[in-house]
């Protein structure tokens, strides 16, 4: 009875019925936990890129304090809604689904840091960076002076880089390496920063472009280099026009 | 015939909770039958999440779970489960309870959850897990594969706890993130005048296996356990 094939097609079923409602409901009703721990985490990502984010700080309040953001289109116009009518939130752009976008079709959120405790005037531009490392996705955050020419922080993740190699961009140590690069050369031509391949290069080689590598971490370097090239470029039209509205 | 059958029932309730036989079964794996210095199963996980001691516990704590409970359904279905299909149905049993301890974590330590990120989901491939299920959920009671789950659990806890220990303290100079060098006077400030030069090799998982190597030594040093 136990080796026939009906009892063990009906047995399969039945398992897989139990095991599947059980995973099902665990998901339903998780799943806005969920959601609210993956919105808390993205903004304590946005912040931790211009400020310090302590475990006794109450983010939420914090971003709500410091943070106001808007949507941009490629041409750097400021787009308020979708195609449906819809008002578009730039916390809910994902990021991820607009990368298998067209770089011309995506939109691409700005979020201005307005100072630790609110202020008038934007201290900083925080903008969301997306790409490829070696196994899988990275992506992070670039603060931007209001110039949007000169990196003032950076914070990087990733969803399956090697632990201790590639897994090392989520790293203070490595993120606190891109403070201060510049985007721009001195002829005005967007250079982007780049991560040189090794580890411990002289320091002859670590100019306002380059920041020190990671050994053993060559391909995922590679990606984060092409992500932070890709998207600073997408952002450069936002720059641009903001500029000359400012000198109107 | 008729007494024979009364008999059996009153000599299995006999059997005090824990008595010899049971606790055995959860203290041999903790040390004589160790399911990683001894059988060596779990090495993958040993070394990769035992660089701190916050994650290694949270690990230690799903890895409990995941035996557990698989040993106690597996043992519950022991007798309906048919054999040709039976390592399916332990990893479907498996898979569900990995993927339950995952959503848990993603909801309710987000953090956590980014962190230890595939090594969660590599739990189902953990051979302790299924070598448990295999070698005695499959034959025996639910109460003893529920204690022999716990016994293998905490057995593998303690020796990635123990890898944990020393090479958040080599590696990091910190106990749960606690600076524990920096707190006995190496610091700039304290006595010894400089910080603790932290030791890079036991970050990476080569210091996992130098740590591990050494508990095997002293163990099989101490039982004399000699491998055939």
């Amino acid at each position: 009875m136990r080796q026939s094939n009906y009892y063990v097609i009906l047995f399969s079923v039945i398992l897989t019925v139990v095991l599947g409602g059980l995973l099902a409901a665990t998901s339903e009703g998780l799943g806005p936990i969920q959601k609210k721990s993956v919105e808390l985490d993205t903004k304590k990502q946005i912040l931790g890129a211009v400020i310090e984010v302590t475990p006794e700080m109450d983010v939420l309040e914090t971003y709500e304090k410091a943070i106001k953001s808007e949507v941009v289109d490629y041409n750097g116009n400021i787009v308020t809604e979708n195609e449906k009518g819809e008002k578009i939130i730039a916390e809910d752009v994902n990021v991820e689904k607009q990368f298998d976008k067209a770089p011309e079709e995506r939109l691409y959120p700005v979020f201005k840091f307005f100072g630790k405790d609110g202020g008038d005037e934007v201290v900083s531009y925080i903008l969301p960076v997306y790409g490829n490392g070696l196994w899988d996705n990275i992506w992070g955050y670039i603060a931007l002076d209001t110039e949007g020419e000169t990196i003032k922080g950076a914070v990087f993740a990733h969803a399956g880089e090697t632990p201790g190699l590639g897994a090392r961009i989520t790293e203070e140590e490595v993120q606190a390496r891109f403070e201060g690069k510049e985007l721009y050369n001195d002829q005005g031509e967007l250079v982007s920063v780049k991560m040189l391949k090794g580890e411990n290069n002289p320091e002859s080689k670590l100019d306002e472009h380059h920041v020190d590598g990671m050994s053993g971490a060559t391909i995922t370097g590679n990606g984060l280099n092409a992500m932070l090239e890709n998207y600073f470029k997408y952002y450069q039209s936002y720059f641009n026009k903001k500029g000359t509205t400012a000198t109107l | 015939m008729s007494t024979e059958t009364v008999d059996k029932p009153i000599k299995k309730e006999s059997e005090p909770l824990l008595s010899k036989r049971r606790k055995s079964i959860v203290t041999d794996p903790l040390s004589d039958d160790n399911p990683i210095t001894i059988q060596v199963l779990g090495i993958c996980s040993a070394l990769a999440v035992t660089t701190q001691m916050k994650p290694t516990m949270v690990m230690s704590i799903a890895v409990i779970f995941v035996v557990v409970f698989s040993n106690l359904s597996i043992s519950l279905m022991r007798k309906l489960i048919p054999g040709r299909v039976r390592i399916i149905v332990q990893l479907a049993v498996i898979a569900t309870l990995v993927t339950l301890v995952s959503e848990v974590l993603k909801a309710f330590a987000y953090d956590m959850y980014k962190e230890l990120s595939v090594f969660v989901g590599l739990i189902i491939t953990n051979c302790i897990v299924m070598g448990r299920l295999e070698a005695y959920a499959m034959g025996n009671k639910i109460y003893d594969s529920v204690l022999d789950g716990l016994g293998n659990g905490l057995g593998y806890a303690w020796i990635i706890l123990a890898v944990a220990f020393f090479r958040e303290l080599l590696g990091s100079g910190s106990i749960f993130g606690y600076e524990v060098f920096e707190a006995i006077g190496f610091s700039a400030d304290g006595w010894v005048g400089m910080d603790y030069q932290a030791n890079g090799i036991m970050v990476t998982p080569v210091g996992a296996f130098f740590i591990l190597g050494l508990i095997i030594w002293v163990q099989r040093t101490k039982t004399g356990y000699i491998e055939n």
